[in-house]
């Protein structure tokens, strides 16, 4: 008897002690990230403006704003996710829904975006010049940083898609087809529908990654930091232009500073309304007549 | 074969007030053993291995067949079969006949959509899409064309009233399906099913995933379907089988392969079944 009290004893000291890491690791990568951002509002913070936002970088960017980068930088994304979203989101459809797992055609596309996610952006920078700015003829363009871009978000966009599809229940595609619903109806009824949080999580990654990108961009959108007047203007994307003042300009810190607090905060919106808008989606569907 | 009426059908015929079946189809009476599904030599093979081996059943209009046997018999993939469900499983071969009104459905040129139509399904696990009461029943209806408002609000009433949850959702049809309870759900499984005006109903242990109250309700709306319906129903409660069903075909695993080893009225099967396992098997001294 006395035996087992000591066992239960002991046993509860070690829950207590393993939760009490787990509490300190959370905490942990939690500071982080607010060592993070505190030392970005710390460095940059009163250099934050209106101004800043909205007006034309001057004297390599240790005055004036960062209006035409911004600018620059949403273009890029919206080229990049325009082009990326449909492609990934069809062959998402494909793989789970259209090809049985253990075709060899599946396996191969699999295989080929395992590959791709893994290759530097570096390496995607070099292609998409080689490829989109010399042999297509786009130049130092947000058009060609846009679609080499879209070439590197496609991995992370049809595995988080796939992996979504494939969450949802089979029995929502069995009872879908026990009515007689064709197989295209059933997926764009019911099983895009009821994936929209992945696929928003997903996007979200995706968003994520092509705003910080830098190496991709160095090559393909140029860093011109002049309004653009079309898509086949150079545009210096935000994560370059911090690049850029932190490294190449002496003096520049503040700005960049300022700059990357800026793509914090917009990361940080992007996260929220993409959340927002799987939520709503959901809602939406349930609701609707 | 028996040919007089079953006397729990005649009952089963009379409907009560709170369910609104509407007028009986006219038709051969329940009993007059009319074959609406003839099964012929029927194998079912997953990836090579067996699950049913060589069944010749027919399934008479307007009745309740019982598919009772133990678990792994091939009862469900009997069922499948019936509405091509299992072409949506890639190592499934089948071999042997299916006719349903006499024609081939594993012919290449079978509108599946459509004989998906005309033979409902309900499933052991209630099964509502994550969409408003309302949505549910009218997803697929406009897949089968039928999108004119007033058409569907009245197929709407009439299949929530055939199941007898009318009452208790009218007032809500927009709120989520999720949030019925497990008997609600199953019922609006089967008023979806009806909803496109099926000629036979499969249903794969619609009662037991649900609590006994709500399993009993669902089991009298059954018997009422009878009739009105061509029923083939999986089921392990043999008393449920019993009360409702009209035929029983018992199915046995016989090296590893399902096998159907009696088919008749449910009374004979229960009653004086000619074979010893099923006779082992009902008595509850096997399975």
């Amino acid at each position: 008897m006395l035996e087992v009290i000591t066992m239960d004893k002991w046993q509860s000291y070690r829950d207590r002690f393993i939760q009490l890491l787990i509490y300190c690791l959370v905490l942990l990568v939690s500071a982080v990230f607010v060592w993070i951002l505190f030392d970005l509002i710390k460095g940059g913070w009163s250099h934050l403006s209106w101004e800043f936002l909205t007006q034309s970088p001057f004297d390599a960017g240790r005055s004036g704003g960062i209006g035409p980068i911004l600018i620059s930088t949403l273009l890029i994304l919206l080229v990049a996710l325009i082009t990326a979203l449909p492609l990934a989101w069809t062959t998402a459809a494909l793989l789970a829904e259209y090809v049985p797992v253990t075709s060899q055609f599946g396996k191969t596309i699999r295989f080929s975006l395992q590959v791709l996610a893994g290759v530097p952006s570096i390496v995607f920078g070099l292609f998409g010049n080689a490829f989109f700015s010399i042999y297509l003829g786009l130049g130092f363009s947000i058009l060609s940083g846009g679609l080499t871009l879209a070439c590197m978000l496609l991995p992370i966009l049809v595995s988080t898609a796939e992996a979504g599809l494939r969450a949802v229940p089979q029995s929502y595609r069995l009872s879908a087809a026990a009515l007689g619903m064709s197989r295209t109806a059933t997926l764009i009824q019911l099983l895009l529908p009821a994936a929209a949080p992945t696929l928003a999580a997903g996007l979200l990654l995706g968003i994520g990654r092509a705003v910080a990108e830098t190496a991709a961009l160095l090559f393909t959108s140029g860093y011109v930091d002049r309004m653009p007047d079309s898509l086949l203007d150079s545009g210096r994307a935000l994560a370059l232009h911090i690049f850029d003042l932190a490294m190449n300009v002496p003096g520049g810190d503040t700005p960049a500073y300022a700059s990357a607090l800026v793509l914090v905060v917009l990361l940080l919106c992007i996260n929220i309304l993409a959340m927002k808008l799987a939520y709503g989606l959901q809602r939406r569907r349930i609701m609707s007549l | 074969m028996n040919a007089t009426p079953d006397n729990s059908l005649q009952n089963s015929c009379n409907c009560d007030d709170a369910y609104t079946l509407g007028p009986l189809q006219v038709g051969p009476p329940c009993c007059d053993p009319q074959p609406v599904i003839q099964v012929e030599n029927l194998s079912l093979q997953y990836g090579g291995k067996t699950a049913l081996e060589k069944v010749t059943l027919d399934i008479y209009r307007g009745c309740i067949t019982a598919l009772i046997g133990p678990s792994g018999c091939g009862k469900t993939s009997f069922l499948s079969a019936i509405n091509r469900l299992i072409d949506l499983i890639p190592t499934c071969q089948i071999s042997g006949h299916i006719r349903v009104d006499g024609e081939d459905i594993y012919d290449p040129g079978t509108n599946v959509q459509a004989l998906r139509r005309k033979i409902g399904m309900v499933f052991q696990k209630p099964t509502p899409f994550p969409l408003s009461i309302r949505r549910n029943i009218t997803l697929p209806l406009r897949e089968h064309g039928i999108t004119q408002r007033h058409k569907v609000e009245a197929i709407i009433e009439q299949v929530l009233r055939d199941v007898g949850l009318w009452d208790e959702v009218c007032d809500r049809l927009d709120t989520a399906a999720l949030s019925l309870s497990g008997g609600q759900q199953q019922r609006l499984c089967i008023a979806r099913a009806l909803a496109l005006n099926p000629e036979i109903l499969l249903m794969d242990e619609p009662c037991s995933a649900l609590d006994p109250i709500a399993s009993g309700v669902v089991e009298d709306l059954i018997s009422r379907l009878s009739g009105r319906y061509t029923i083939v129903i999986v089921t392990h409660n043999l008393a449920q089988a019993r009360r409702i069903a009209n035929y029983a075909a018992f199915f046995w695993i016989k090296e590893r392969a399902g096998q159907l080893v009696e088919f008749g009225h449910c009374r004979h099967i229960f009653e004086s079944p000619t074979h010893e396992l099923t006779a082992a098997y009902v008595n509850g001294s096997r399975g």
